[in-house]
């Protein structure tokens, strides 16, 4: 592994690594993952690789979880609950929130089990554990972009034109990535030691959807509750993207509580990750 | 000048028993959380800690040495004797309990080869992977791309998923790349005892190589000549502790016993067990003592010949009462290898049913069929199918040679004599 920038035998004192025991919080080694940059993108690649070869339909399972979803949801809210949109059409609606809420589903769960489905990595090998879990959603997200596609076939289909405000589609798309990687992070390190993880993901998953406008707009929720709902950063990144792909006024302070609120969850994840990863290979 | 490697009273201990192997479950937290303040509350603190807290093992205790570059040395050491955590501490996996280690220069480690490789992913793949995880650049190993495959003997089969290949080849690509990587220290653990012949030995050459252009390498090995081939210095674990440093060769005559260690040489038939300093940290005391005869029942010397009596006598406490237990004799030859294995559950008519308190057991062998050498005697203790106790290097046999077979020679090839018959037809 590369722990220093010296190309010759570096006898000086900026080569050397001390390796000493870690107690309580330690901060994040920044310089050590942005020099195993390149090892990411392999283990991106990687991921990407073996999903696809070892499914049949590969990319299209990109599109197909959403796309069904959607019609699902459509059938069940759309038509027999008629939920109405303020605005596009259901399929449009429901489709642009189960995108980004599938590669979020996808990314938490993937991630949490990363860690432990790749054992032999973490008990004989060195590199930044982050990566681990990091790159299981970051090889989710070129199927994230798939399914994006789809939605703007959906819009030509519908005749829906794209909002102005699609220049901000990139900052839903990081906000996601936030929140999904902070979740990620504490939960493939909780795994680690609790296998418990695997069982209670899925769970609250599911509940997930159901607190996330998702398949129902926010002006269903009453307004005393919209203060909860706030607290779910995805709520925020869903009906921001929703809006910016579709069109609608975006409801600022509501988006930048999730969005505090996922960067919080970010940072979190990266500290606890790191408390917790001292002990990985000693448990896994 | 400074040192390449520098460690200092490094020490680490891990968790045993009940935390480890239950622990991985929410609810046994939980349960376990909830028992051990039960017992605080209800004993005290003091006690409640040492009954049902976690155990804990010394895996290296206080080890502190010197490696200077271009040093080519070899870490000995029997099994669960503290190698293997010493090289995950010198590669990072692991951070110590105790102690710090300096590293100075680039540092590469191989203590599996072929670590990350996918089944699904076809040879070309996997070289890329598995060299970014070693710490190569991209550019790196497109550059020493054809060297890699050439190496590895593998050109027809780049684009087969490695999941076809046999282990052989499996072995051949992960040391491939492995010999490709450019470090200052490689650390190398037990990695050539898979693989051919011929491979083993083109990588302990690429290896010998890469030690003479002045680079610095650990070497774990059980292969005592890959050591002595290899290796200038070494040094000598047992449970955990450092307790030889020097040359190579001084270093395995240690560890194989050639030079005898005083206290080896136990004085009297009678080994007390339980104050055996040759007990690894993870057991507690079970086995009392161990009381050696020659088949006569004259008191054992520490000599015997080829293919005459022994009998053992291990005295051992049971807390319970229990019908599942398992007294074991073990002969083992210095180089770790065991050679006979006595066990009471090999008795056919053991009626002994379930007991309790100090027990007695006599293990008799009518002849002993080992060859001339030495030899340690282990004496191990099972309970409900658990190694409760064990004591290594309990004492030593030195097998004198003699004429088992009535030739007027010595028999001295193999591990073994037996009884045979041979006839012209």
């Amino acid at each position: 592994m590369t722990r220093d920038n010296g190309e010759m035998i570096g006898m000086n004192s900026a080569a050397e690594l001390v390796l000493k025991p870690h107690t309580g919080w330690q901060p994040v080694d920044w310089q050590e993952i942005w020099r195993g940059r390149e090892l990411f993108t392999f283990l991106v690649w990687r991921d990407i690789k073996i999903r696809y070869k070892q499914t049949v339909l590969g990319g299209l399972w990109a599109i197909f979880q959403p796309l069904l979803a959607m019609l699902i949801f459509t059938a069940v809210f759309g038509r027999l609950a008629g939920i109405q949109t303020d605005g596009p059409p259901y399929p449009l609606f429901a489709y642009s929130g189960l995108v980004v809420w599938t590669f979020f589903a996808n990314s938490v769960s993937m991630s949490s089990n990363s860690l432990v489905g790749n054992q032999v990595l973490v008990s004989k090998i060195y590199f930044p554990r982050v990566f681990i879990p990091l790159a299981s959603i970051g090889a989710l997200l070129l199927d994230f972009f798939i399914g994006l596609l789809l939605m703007f076939g959906l819009m030509i289909y519908y005749r829906w034109p794209l909002s102005a405000d699609c220049v901000w589609i990139p900052l839903y798309i990081l906000g996601t990535l936030l929140t999904s990687s902070g979740l990620g992070l504490i939960l493939s390190a909780l795994n680690v030691s609790f296998r418990d993880v695997k069982y209670v993901v899925p769970f609250f998953i599911q509940m997930g959807l159901f607190v996330s406008p998702v398949i129902y707009p926010l002006s269903h929720v009453p307004a005393r509750f919209r203060v909860f709902l706030g607290l779910n950063p995805m709520s925020g990144m869903i009906t921001g993207f929703r809006q910016s792909v579709l069109g609608g006024a975006t409801d600022w302070g509501f988006v930048s509580a999730s969005f505090a609120m996922s960067a919080v969850l970010f940072v979190a994840g990266l500290f606890i990750f790191r408390r917790m990863e001292r002990r990985f290979a000693d448990i896994i | 000048m400074s040192h390449i490697i520098e460690v200092d009273n490094l020490s680490k201990k891990y968790k045993l028993g009940a935390a480890r192997r239950h622990e991985d479950n929410l609810r046994d937290a939980l349960v376990h959380g909830l028992r051990a303040s039960w017992q605080v509350l209800r004993r005290g603190w003091g006690d409640g800690a040492n009954s049902s807290g976690p155990e804990w093992m010394w895996a290296l205790q206080d080890v502190s040495f010197r490696v200077e570059q271009g040093d080519v040395m070899g870490i000995i050491g029997a099994n669960g004797a503290g190698k293997s955590t010493l090289l995950k501490i010198l590669s990072r996996i692991t951070d110590p309990t105790e102690g710090c280690v300096r590293l100075r220069g680039r540092v590469a480690s191989l203590l599996e080869v072929g670590t990350g490789f996918h089944p699904d992913l076809t040879g070309r793949e996997n070289i890329f992977l598995n060299g970014a995880m070693l710490g190569m650049k991209r550019a790196e190993i497109e550059s020493k791309f054809d060297e890699i495959v050439a190496f590895a003997e593998l050109e027809k089969f780049l684009d087969t998923p490695v999941k076809h290949y046999s282990s052989g080849m499996y072995v051949r690509l992960g040391f491939a790349v492995a010999a490709h990587l450019d470090p200052e220290v490689l650390i190398v653990d037990e990695v050539l005892a898979v693989g051919d012949m011929a491979f083993q030995r083109k990588c302990l050459g690429k290896m010998g190589q890469f030690g003479q252009s002045g680079r610095t390498i650990l070497f774990v090995s059980h292969n005592i000549p890959a050591v002595l081939n290899l290796c200038q210095r070494g040094i000598v674990l047992e449970h955990g502790r450092l307790t030889f440093e020097g040359d190579a060769k001084s270093a395995v005559e240690y560890y194989v016993g050639a030079v005898s260690r005083p206290e080896q040489r136990s004085e009297s038939h009678i080994i007390d067990l339980w104050n055996s300093s040759r007990r690894p940290p993870q057991y507690q005391r079970w086995l009392r003592k161990l009381e050696v005869f020659s088949g006569d029942g004259r008191p054992f010397t520490g000599e015997l010949a080829i293919g005459t009596p022994i009998r053992a006598r291990v005295e051992f406490q049971l807390r319970e009462p229990t019908a599942n237990f398992d007294v074991r004799v073990n002969f083992v030859d210095l180089y770790g290898q065991m050679i006979f294995a006595a066990r009471s559950s090999y008795e056919p008519n053991r009626n002994w049913g379930p007991r309790s308190g100090v027990q007695e057991f006599i293990c008799e062998i009518p002849d002993l069929p080992l060859t001339q050498g030495e030899y340690r005697i282990e004496v191990g203790l099972v309970l409900n199918d658990r190694c409760v106790d064990y004591v290594e290097d309990a004492c030593r046999l030195k097998i004198l040679g003699s004429d088992f077979y009535g030739t007027g020679k010595i028999p001295s090839v193999g591990f073994l004599v037996h009884e045979q018959h041979w006839s012209l037809k």
